[in-house]
């Protein structure tokens, strides 16, 4: 194996891992405040198709990306309506959202499959882009891979260092203190729902707009699940969520590779390699049970009612 | 002025009257919707729910439907009492095909009569076994049920794509992906005369009364459901939860490889890449529709088969995409969802208090 194979390798899971990783952002911030959203493959359909129909009618994919990310956001204010607003269990109103975002999506992009988009094209970065190696694998991406850059830092900022993150942790940790000292918990919920939903969207517009770029019916295959599972891996730490993004970009690009190298299995074998990954890296995580329960937001997934505090 | 108050005790009126509720709006959403696309929406619901029952051979083929969704969504309505998120039914599903397939081409010579119900108990225990992995990861590792399963529907599905391109594809096959059709000693007999209702679909409604004679009459059955009521209460009853996550999950496995199996060996008979339109995953809306109660399953399963059904005559007669059907059973999921909010809470309609 050359040095240029492993730089061609390394730049792929990266941008295999963009998706992953602009997921598990979101979703990372909406578990903190203790909403579990399982709607992400869903969401991230539509986000998909939505930002596809909106960049090849106007033929600007910038407007694709604002589009999904307002479809994603309007994906999970309905999932946040009936999960706070109602009451309804997270995991049910979750699964919904997929089987409707699968649904849905393949029902209004059954007339755009085929077509094609002029994506973002990618941009070197001068000077960073010179340097050997390093410059081949991290700075020749297109916009939205610089933009995933810079979001782990940000996010990991707020989420750690200022008083936006502190109140989130406050809900996602006890809703009832938080309520008691003047929190609107379901104000936070809402806003960290909306949140992750936008991400996913523009998650979704990253496949349909630069990863492939073309619409088709499932065309996210599971992605969204993946990340629910890295947000597990990087145990709710928005550091280790970017780590764990590549690893599993790799991991989903791994049969390419083989394949590459010239190993005689079957491609249909190797295709389940990013799942039967994603499993094994499930049970060497959570196999501590103590560490798992000493990490998670305390109210992940438990609903929370005003009301039952009056 | 309209209030909203909690219920002291939820209302088992409301229990039973919300899937219906629910199934309302989601028609007039539909109206809306195919009125928005030009479409007649009295032709669109006539073509989606009543078309499907018009003759006998459309019955036929709205039962061939239901049986999978039935056998599914029994074993998911016990899982989902018990608090084990069992997302895995489509995947358990294709494992009882692709196992109970192994064993008819195995045996393709063989006329004995054994060799039906030897595929058929290949296809239960490979579904069985689909199930059990997961569950083993859960209860051993500690890891995410509903994450895990959702990753074996992948991993099942691609091992069965595998297969049918690999080395269960039949050598005379011109290189389709398939494999070659069943002999008649592993096909399914049919039940009534020029239709394709299929021993199996007997099958699934005798599992639901057997899923409702184990959650209502047994012992096991009244832990599964004070499990799913007070979680606490039941462990410090001392219920064994290791015990029932087996059984719940197992017992579910094993209906969703009968369906896996059923299918292959009744309607299609043969392997194939696309055994199941998502019935693993509907079922997952049949349980919930159905109240988490086998009886009520079979009456959500009569009702998402004939929506499957339909979606197939509106895309043959108005060329609606097929897809509405998936975005339809999203729709009744939310409103299900939201009318529920009414068993725990009630609208109040009065004047202020004023003295």
């Amino acid at each position: 194996m050359d040095a240029d194979l492993i730089v061609q390798i390394l730049f792929a899971a990266i941008k295999t891992g963009t998706p992953l990783l602009l997921i598990a952002l979101g979703e990372v911030i909406c578990e903190k405040s203790g909403i579990l959203n399982l709607g992400q493959e869903g969401m991230m359909l539509m986000g998909a198709v939505v930002g596809f129909i909106a960049a090849f009618s106007t033929g600007n994919a910038g407007f694709g990306v604002l589009a999904a990310m307002l479809m994603g956001s309007f994906m999970s204010l309905i999932f946040a309506v009936l999960v706070l607003q109602l009451g309804a269990n997270q995991v049910a109103t979750g699964l919904a959202l997929t089987i409707f975002g699968t649904g849905l999506s393949a029902f209004i992009g059954s007339e755009f499959v085929g077509n094609t988009v002029q994506g973002f094209q990618p941009i070197a970065i001068p000077l960073l882009a010179t340097i050997p190696y390093l410059g081949d694998i991290l700075f020749k991406h297109d916009i939205l891979v610089y933009l995933s850059f810079g979001l782990p830092i940000t996010i990991a900022f707020v989420a750690n260092r200022t008083r936006i993150g502190l109140i989130l942790k406050a809900v996602g940790e006890n809703p009832h203190a938080a309520n008691a000292i003047g929190i609107k918990v379901l104000k936070v919920r809402y806003l960290a729902i909306l949140f992750g939903g936008a991400m996913t969207g523009l998650a979704g517009s990253y496949m349909s707009l630069v990863y492939t770029p073309m619409w088709a019916e499932n065309m996210t295959a599971g992605r969204g699940w993946i990340a629910l599972a890295l947000v597990v891996f990087a145990s709710w730490r928005v550091g280790r969520i970017m780590l764990g993004a590549y690893l599993f970009g790799f991991a989903s690009i791994m049969h390419l590779v083989l394949q590459g190298l010239g190993v005689d299995i079957s491609s249909n074998l190797l295709a389940m390699m990013p799942y039967v990954a994603t499993v094994i890296v499930m049970v060497v995580i959570s196999a501590d049970q103590f560490k798992e329960k000493l990490l998670a937001p305390r109210s992940l997934g438990k609903p929370f009612d005003p009301r039952d505090m009056a | 002025m309209i209030r909203i108050q909690a219920r002291t005790e939820p209302s088992s009126l409301m229990k039973l009257a919300s899937p219906l509720i629910a199934i309302l709006c989601t028609l007039i959403f539909g109206c809306i919707l195919f009125s928005a696309l030009d479409k007649n929406p009295f032709q669109a619901l006539h073509v989606l729910l009543i078309a499907p029952l018009s003759d006998i051979y459309n019955v036929g083929e709205m039962l061939v439907k239901m049986g999978p969704l039935l056998l599914c969504a029994v074993g998911l309505s016990l899982c989902y009492r018990a608090n084990m998120w069992n997302i895995g039914a489509e995947g358990q599903l294709l494992a009882g095909a692709l196992g109970g397939s192994v064993v008819a081409l195995t045996f393709i010579d063989s006329e004995s009569v054994l060799v039906l119900p030897c595929t058929l108990v290949a296809g239960i225990v490979s579904g069985m076994l689909w199930s059990a992995v997961p569950t083993y990861l859960k209860l051993r590792f500690n890891s995410n049920l509903i994450l895990t399963t959702i990753m074996f529907n992948y991993i099942g599905l691609y091992l069965l794509i595998w297969a049918v391109n690999g080395p269960l594809r039949d050598p005379d096959g011109y290189g389709f992906p398939e494999s070659a059709l069943f002999s008649d000693a592993t096909i399914l007999p049919t039940l009534v005369e020029g239709s394709r209702i299929h021993l199996g679909i007997l099958l699934a409604i005798i599992a639901a009364f057997i899923g409702w004679f184990i959650l209502a009459k047994t012992h096991l059955g009244f832990q599964i459901r004070v499990f799913g009521a007070d979680e606490p209460a039941a462990k410090y009853a001392g219920f064994n939860s290791k015990k029932l996550s087996w059984f719940v999950m197992l017992f579910s496995g094993a209906l969703a490889g009968l369906a896996g199996v059923s299918e292959v060996t009744g309607p299609i008979g043969q392997l194939v890449p696309n055994i199941s339109p998502g019935y693993g995953y509907s079922a997952i809306i049949v349980a919930y529709l159905g109240r988490l109660h086998p009886l009520g399953a079979i009456v959500a399963a009569v009702f998402l088969a004939v929506l499957y059904m339909g979606g197939d005559l509106a895309q043959i007669e108005m060329g609606i995409p097929i897809a509405v059907v998936g975005m339809f059973q999203g729709v009744l999921l939310f409103f299900l969802l939201a009318c529920d909010f009414f068993i725990r809470n009630r609208l109040i309609f009065n004047k202020p208090i004023t003295h």
